[in-house]
């Protein structure tokens, strides 16, 4: 395959050796963190308003969760080998810790939580469900079938305490991913400490977004009522946190600009040719500043419910869209210069390939499956509560 | 278990094959080879180079080289007094058939060899998940490609983008400083067939390597200082627009 040069490259480094599938690698962790971190907003700050969006918000991340590693896994020259990370990992390398800290945020953290939200609802199902689904749900009971207030009671004050440790977990799965960008010295565009801190805050501005389209869209799909006020709450963290986001990214660029080291003219021009459309149009106007716009017209003005809607379902997709393409911009941008700052490469995208973008789209519609399975077997919707509840044996209602 | 002569005279050629299988799965050896009595590193000499790419052809025949990549290249610059800080740069297939004729005579032409700085502290051992590239006691970074996970991290770590995923085998590559010869008390390919002497491997534990008298007397250089990677690839010569 001929992959055009524009000046000169070092001749290794004229084939990109990070696809696609490693840009879908942070934006799917960061939809996990980010998920997650609005999860924690009604169970740890008490944002009672957002609650219709916790379990769904959970539920979202174990589905991204799940798929996290599999782009990597494919991409991996040798997948065969990935285990030697667990069982001999170099300590020294940043890399290396993926897996302790991918298993102790689905292990210790998520399943631990989810389950215990559940508990009650597995149990109550257990008995209810006939044929398959029963045995589905008399397994995940995991044995603990007790419903007495007091097993209820110790459900709720470790799930809070689970989610206390979540949150610097979230953090630390994806301010990791960011630093293993940005602990690479030879790499300019990627070297800076600023980047964990990015990464965290885009992550929970990814994770926000598509909980809060996935709500809107499941409330469309259920034919439910969209409680706007959580929809207005949501709307408002995602625009205070991308202000801060945003801020972040403009003064990493600020200093960039004023510093202008030896890498600069040769990253400017990249800016202003091979990435001005993902970078410029569709990160920055598109995907950032437009959605900020829109959020802060609905928090200046009083806008009527179907406008203020609309707006968010246009935000929110923008948003998510200008984080992809962030991720697209780090990850594919860095290695489209040369080390030597004398030139430029071209990444060319294969589509049924085993990096292609086929298995790109694939793996970006498994965790909306993976989801769908979830939300089957493990209802999130609170508007049903009461439906439920009518159904269900007199302990619930005790609880 | 009582063994009979009958018995031991049935087990011993077992054995005796059994072993060799053994054998074979341990590296060559190199019986009077210490690794704690030597510290690699090479000497290039920019003013020497021609540019005839004889080295890379024959570190491409010695250690079978894939076509399209290289364990080691040579780059020509072409300096305009003006412009010291944008050279123009070329490495056709990686000088490994010389260059063609430069008929620009404005400025300097310069030829400059590279290949693995075998860095002391090497930024690509240290990205390695699984320590698949490691430095050896003396000095030479190296690759087990029998472990290597393929996540090419590596390739993303190092400065001087001597590494590359072998396509053959899904793994790291990169120059070993031929091991397999330094070891045995040979030079590596590339010096050995250099018409000019430009490249000299350098024992920088040996206090009778002429590399020592070399860097008292001459001022030597390495590539990028300011990664503070530990480089041992010493260039004399060096002109300040080289990346």
């Amino acid at each position: 395959m001929h992959i055009p040069v524009e000046g000169f490259m070092y001749p290794n480094e004229v084939e990109l050796q990070w696809s696609v599938l490693i840009v879908l690698y942070p934006f799917i962790t960061g939809l996990v963190a980010g998920a997650f971190i609005l999860a924690s907003l009604e169970r740890v700050f008490r944002v009672q308003a957002v609650k219709p969006t916790y379990r769904l918000a959970l539920l979202t991340a174990l589905s991204f969760l799940l798929v996290a590693p599999l782009p990597l896994q494919l991409h991996l020259g040798h997948p065969e080998r990935s285990l030697e990370m667990y069982l001999t990992p170099h300590r020294s390398s940043a890399m290396a810790m993926f897996g302790f800290v991918y298993l102790w945020y689905l292990m210790a953290v998520l399943l631990l939580e989810i389950w215990l939200d559940y508990r009650r609802d597995i149990v109550l199902k257990s008995q209810t469900a006939k044929g398959l689904p029963r045995l589905i749900y008399r397994i995940l009971t995991l044995g603990s079938d007790v419903l007495s207030d007091r097993s209820l009671r110790i459900d709720e004050r470790l799930g809070y305490f689970i989610t206390l440790i979540g949150i610097p977990s979230a953090f630390l799965l994806h301010g990791y991913v960011g630093f293993i960008f940005g602990s690479v010295k030879a790499n300019p565009w990627w070297s800076s400490p600023l980047m964990p801190i990015v990464f965290i805050f885009s992550a929970m501005v990814s994770g926000i977004a598509a909980v809060m389209l996935l709500y809107m869209l499941s409330s469309r799909l259920r034919g439910k009522q969209i409680d706007i006020r959580c929809l207005d709450k949501i709307a408002q963290y995602l625009m205070y946190t991308f202000i801060i986001d945003f801020s972040l990214e403009m003064l990493d660029l600020l200093q960039r600009i004023y510093e202008a080291d030896e890498s600069f003219r040769s990253l400017d021009f990249m800016v202003h040719t091979r990435l001005w459309t993902s970078q410029v149009i569709v990160q920055i106007l598109l995907g950032t500043v437009t959605p900020i716009a829109l959020l802060g017209l609905t928090q200046l003005f009083s806008l009527t419910e179907s406008i203020r809607k609309r707006i968010y379902a246009v935000a929110g997709c923008l948003t998510v869209i200008g984080i992809f393409a962030m991720r697209w911009n780090v990850v594919i941008g860095g290695q489209l210069f040369s080390k030597s700052f004398l030139g430029y490469t071209s990444y060319k995208m294969g589509f049924a390939t085993r990096e292609g973008l086929l298995t790109a789209i694939i793996l970006m519609i498994l965790p909306f499956i993976i989801l769908w399975i979830l939300v089957k077997i493990l209802p999130p919707w609170t508007d049903e509560e009461s439906t439920s509840a009518s159904e269900a044996i007199p302990v619930h209602a005790a609880s | 278990m009582d063994i009979t002569r009958r018995r031991l005279l049935v087990l011993l050629p077992a054995a005796a094959v059994a072993w060799e299988f053994v054998r074979a799965g341990t590296p060559e050896s190199a019986p009077n080879y210490k690794t704690s009595e030597h510290w690699w590193g090479m000497l290039i000499d920019i003013t020497e180079c021609i540019g005839c790419g004889s080295c890379v052809r024959a570190c491409a025949q010695e250690n079978d080289v894939p076509d399209g990549y290289y364990r080691t290249w040579i780059e020509r610059y072409h300096v305009t007094d003006y412009a010291i800080e944008r050279p123009q740069v070329e490495s056709p297939n990686g000088g490994k058939e010389g260059f063609p004729m430069n008929e620009d005579s404005s400025g300097k032409n310069f030829f400059v060899p590279k290949l693995c700085n075998h860095c002391a502290d090497s930024p690509c051992t240290q990205v390695c998940p699984v320590g698949a590239t490691f430095v050896s006691p003396d000095g030479v970074v190296l690759v087990d490609k029998n472990y290597c996970l393929g996540c090419r991290y590596c390739v993303q770590a190092c400065p001087y983008g001597c590494r590359f995923i072998n396509p053959k085998t899904n793994t790291a590559d990169k120059c070993s400083l031929c091991y397999h010869r330094i070891t045995k008390g040979l030079t590596t390919a590339c010096a050995e067939v250099c018409p000019t002497g430009a490249r000299q491997l350098a024992d920088l534990k040996n206090p009778k390597d002429p590399i020592h008298e070399y860097l008292r007397t001459h001022s030597v250089q390495i590539l990028k200082p300011h990664m503070a990677t530990g480089a041992k690839v010493f260039y004399n010569g060096m002109d300040g627009s080289v990346r």
